[in-house]
């Protein structure tokens, strides 16, 4: 599975063109997930394909095209993983969907832990991967998910649902985060993990939070140069965070790891990226200060926002920009659990937690679920404390200047963007966020820089062939 | 409180149209609008300007409307996206060409423009509709506008004769020459226009509008694959009929080289939520017209409330029992189209000039109780 390449990795390999943005710009993938738009091509004569989801030997689909499960878990992350496993222990039939080629969710992207893939293996016929869930059917406790390439469609029903969608990465627009070569943090890892070659690349990693510190030392096990990591969050801040882990070993740990594993890496503090620049594609990144760095790609993400879409959908009520849920992770839905970070960003251990807690409380195994609650509680302060460490500081809005575009499908500049009072009226207005990523990448952004969280969710969730909503 | 000789209700296509024409007359014109500009069924609607030929009132109404669209051409702002696509009816088989000759004959008679296009040459002109089409009939004067940005230029042009704005703020009461707001003020007038699209009727219970759904979807970009506004003959039949639900093929080509799916009509539905069932009912009917968009990509589907009447022609001109109170709604599946001659015909009204077209048939006092 792990040699598998996606299309994208192979395309921005052999530098072939993408797609051209509507004011003309070359564009390339940013996001690595299948969620930003930016790695459409027209693959096999069909225009505007997902390159980043899909394999270079696409398996002919053997969709079903029909299932139903007792429980049905949706996202194979940790958090899924673990729900899947502690509903399965109750006998019922559980079932797992992803739009990935394999299951572990952003973290473990085709390389599960050990104890996790002997779990998924014994598990792995009730996997559906490939498989994106778009759109909830007309009748109850149905979904639409599509699969395959030419994709076909499966109507999946369930008695619960455990909302396990994970989180994308947050960008803040600068000038130049346009160019090819400029992408995620965790994108840039994603694609290396579905096959880009990052051997001998100059990589500045930039943004915030621990993910830089994960993908930098991935990358650099990969054979990249990494020149700098950047981290906008002050040193006192991060001192405070280094001082809460002491009483925290499994992540101190974790920590411990990762720097040594870095070595000599820069890590600096106070650090930002102000501008990407390059002739066609990046070549060099400016930051604050003034200072230039030559460089081969930029990895760079402010965070993570949780995909809270498909809840919304389902009308489980989103409070803050997170699923509502209770302490058993029952969402204000009854038959709907949610669990990992859409209810808030607070890595692997709380997902795990979450997703056992779920899966357990879905199918009635009360005592186990509870069992689980301290854990889960740990999390929510670590969640708590990544939170303020890492929070975005308020001198990062400049880094947006007018002429930067925020919405990339649209092309709209940050200009526009000013002259508006609220959501409705600059999408309607200016079209952002009316792009194919429906405000998934610009929403964050906007939220940040004018403070007006998301639009409202419609079916499809993602951009799906018209066939596939009769 | 504060005094206006004019105030509008609604900062829709209608009144925005109504603004601009108003505070050029030199009037005092206050807008008010509950959300922003242009977020009601203005949002929703599909922008086509067309030249309807459901009654002599409609043509009379629409006709004019066009022209004064067309007028303006060189004024429009690019947001406007102006593009004179024209109309291509589409006659599935005999019977439907059959009515393509009538309809020939009533707009040549008017001075309207038109073809009548064979089997073959509506291949010619669309090559992605699907083969076995009877013929169709051309009306190359109808347009496609993006009607959110009509509204805002409109009501900026307002703005700039002088007329003022207030945006978030609901009306809740309107008593005489008063209107009261959610804000607890309120303000006098010397006349109040009610242009709140269907919502006109949470004003003014007896108004006779029903909020009639429409769904729509719209495609990621591909250039070239649409050339006119397409539209099946038996959309008549939906728009103007009073069934309760009803679909019809029609697909337009966006500016953006993106394609607009429509169309829907349900009654008595007022939840705005898109009906998976039913999106898949005009879906289908669309994909029978035209194979090729099953595999297009569908980036948002959304719904908007059409003001419908039961005779399918707007509400225009004085509330017949209440002093300086005006109606200007409506507008069913017309009013962006309309928007231009309504304001036109209201104005003069007001203005007690002769209209460019007779006001008559669009009067509110046609109906009894309004
Ligand atoms: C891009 C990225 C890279 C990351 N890399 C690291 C790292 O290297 N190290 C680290 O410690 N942490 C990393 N994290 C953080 C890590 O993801 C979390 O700490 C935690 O593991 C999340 O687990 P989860 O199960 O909640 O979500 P995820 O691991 O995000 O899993 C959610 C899964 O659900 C799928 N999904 C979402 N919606 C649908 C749908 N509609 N239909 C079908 N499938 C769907 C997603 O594709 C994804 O596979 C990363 C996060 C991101 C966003
Ligand atoms: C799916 C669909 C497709 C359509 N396609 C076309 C087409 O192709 N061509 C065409 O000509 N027409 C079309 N139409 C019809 C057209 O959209 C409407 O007729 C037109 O937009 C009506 O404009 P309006 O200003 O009357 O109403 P609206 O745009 O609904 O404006 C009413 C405004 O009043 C405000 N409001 C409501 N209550 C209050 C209150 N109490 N106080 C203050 N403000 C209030 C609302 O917020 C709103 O902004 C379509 C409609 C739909 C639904």
């Amino acid at each position: 599975m792990s040699e598998q390449r996606t299309i994208a990795a192979k395309m921005l390999c052999d530098g072939a063109a993408f797609h051209t943005s509507v004011s003309g710009e070359p564009r390339a993938p940013l996001c690595g997930m299948g969620v930003c738009m930016e790695c459409r091509a027209t693959v096999d004569g069909s225009p505007h394909q997902r390159t980043c989801q899909t394999l270079m030997d696409q398996p002919p689909s053997t969709a079903p095209h029909q299932a139903h499960f007792d429980v049905l878990v949706v996202g194979a992350g940790p958090a899924g993983l673990a729900a899947l496993w502690a509903a399965s222990q109750s006998g019922v039939t559980a079932g797992m969907v992803d739009d990935n080629p394999a299951a572990g969710g952003q973290i473990w992207r085709n390389a599960l832990p050990a104890e996790w893939a002997q779990r998924a293996a014994r598990l792995e016929s009730n996997f559906l991967p490939g498989t994106r869930i778009y759109a909830t059917a007309s009748t109850p406790n149905g979904l639409w998910a599509e699969r395959g390439s030419p994709s076909q469609r499966v109507h999946i029903t369930y008695n619960k649902l455990i909302l396990a969608t994970g989180a994308r990465e947050r960008f803040l627009p600068f000038p130049g985060w346009t160019l090819p070569g400029v992408f995620g943090a965790g994108g840039l890892q994603a694609l290396v993990k579905t096959g880009l070659p990052v051997e001998g690349k100059r990589v500045v990693v930039a943004g915030s939070g621990p993910l830089l510190l994960a993908v930098a030392a991935y990358l650099k096990k990969r054979g990249a140069r990494i020149s700098l990591i950047a981290e906008q969050t002050t040193r006192a801040r991060r001192n405070d965070f280094l001082t809460l882990l002491l009483r925290n070993p499994s992540k101190l740990l974790q920590a411990v790891k990762l720097r040594a594993q870095l070595g000599a890496i820069r890590y600096r503090m106070s650090t930002w990226v102000t501008r990407a620049q390059g002739e066609g594609r990046l070549q060099g990144v400016t930051l604050n200060g003034g200072r230039t760095l030559d460089c081969d790609y930029l990895a760079c993400g402010f965070g993570l926002v949780p995909n809270t879409e498909l809840a919304a959908l389902l009308g489980c009520r989103i409070d803050d920009g997170y699923v509502a849920v209770n302490h058993s992770q029952q969402t204000t839905v009854d038959n709907i659990y949610c669990a990992g970070e859409p209810t808030g960003i607070g890595g692997v251990d709380k997902a795990i937690a979450e997703g056992l807690i779920a899966g357990y409380a879905a199918t009635g195994q009360t005592a186990l679920a509870r069992a689980g609650f301290p854990k889960r509680d740990r999390g929510n302060l670590f969640r708590r404390q990544l939170d303020t460490a890492f929070a975005l500081r308020p001198e990062l809005a400049a880094i947006t200047t007018p002429d930067t575009i925020v919405c990339r499908c649209e092309d709209v500049h940050l200009a526009k963007i000013l002259d508006h009072r609220s959501w409705r009226d600059l999408k309607l207005q200016t079209r952002c966020g009316m792009g194919p990523c429906q405000g998934r990448i610009c929403g964050p952004a906007v939220e940040y820089l004018r403070g007006w969280p998301a639009d409202s969710v419609r079916p499809p969730l993602y951009p799906v062939e018209a066939r596939h909503l009769l | 409180m504060s005094a206006a000789d004019v105030v509008i209700l609604g900062a829709g296509l209608v009144g925005a149209s109504c603004a601009e024409s108003l505070s050029r007359q030199k009037l005092r014109v206050t807008v008010i609008e509950a959300g922003v500009v242009g977020a009601g069924a203005t949002a929703a609607g599909m922008g086509h300007i067309t030249v309807m030929d459901d009654s002599e009132a409609q043509f009379a109404l629409t006709r004019y409307s066009q022209s004064l669209w067309r007028a303006r051409i060189k004024e429009l702002p690019a947001s406007v996206e102006w593009q004179n696509a024209g109309t291509l009816w589409v006659a599935a088989d005999d019977e439907e060409m059959q009515a393509v000759h009538t309809k020939q004959a009533f707009y040549t008679q008017r001075g309207v423009p038109v073809h009548t296009l064979d089997a073959r040459a509506v291949v010619e002109a669309e090559p992605n509709l699907r083969p076995g089409l009877a013929g169709g009939f051309l009306v190359p004067q109808d347009s496609v506008i993006y009607a959110p940005c009509a509204a805002a230029w409109l009501m900026q042009r307002a703005k700039a004769a002088g007329a003022h704005m207030r945006l978030g703020v609901r009306a809740t009461r309107v008593d005489g020459r008063r209107v009261h707001l959610d804000d607890d003020t309120h303000i006098d007038a010397g006349s109040v226009i009610v242009a709140c699209g269907h919502w006109s009727r949470q004003l003014l219970p007896n108004v006779p509008v029903r909020p009639r759904k429409g769904h729509l979807a719209i495609t990621d970009r591909y250039p070239g694959f649409v050339h006119h506004q397409l539209v099946e003959l038996g959309y008549l039949k939906s728009a103007h009929g009073h069934d309760n639900e009803s679909v019809a093929f029609n697909v337009q080509p966006r500016a953006t080289g993106q394609l607009l799916i429509g169309s829907s009509r349900q009654f008595d539905i007022e939840h705005s939520e898109v009906e998976p069932r039913f999106l898949a009912r005009m879906l289908a009917r669309a994909f029978e017209y035209m194979p090729g968009l099953q595999n297009m990509s569908i980036i948002r589907t959304w719904t908007g409330f059409r003001a419908a009447t039961p005779d399918s022609l707007p509400l225009i001109g004085p509330h017949p029992s209440h002093d300086g109170l005006y109606l200007a709604t409506g507008h069913e599946g017309l009013g962006i189209t309309t928007s231009l001659g309504t304001a036109a015909i209201l104005t003069d009204h007001m203005m007690h000039r002769p209209p460019a077209i007779p006001i008559e048939p669009y009067l509110p006092a046609r109906f009894a109780n309004v």
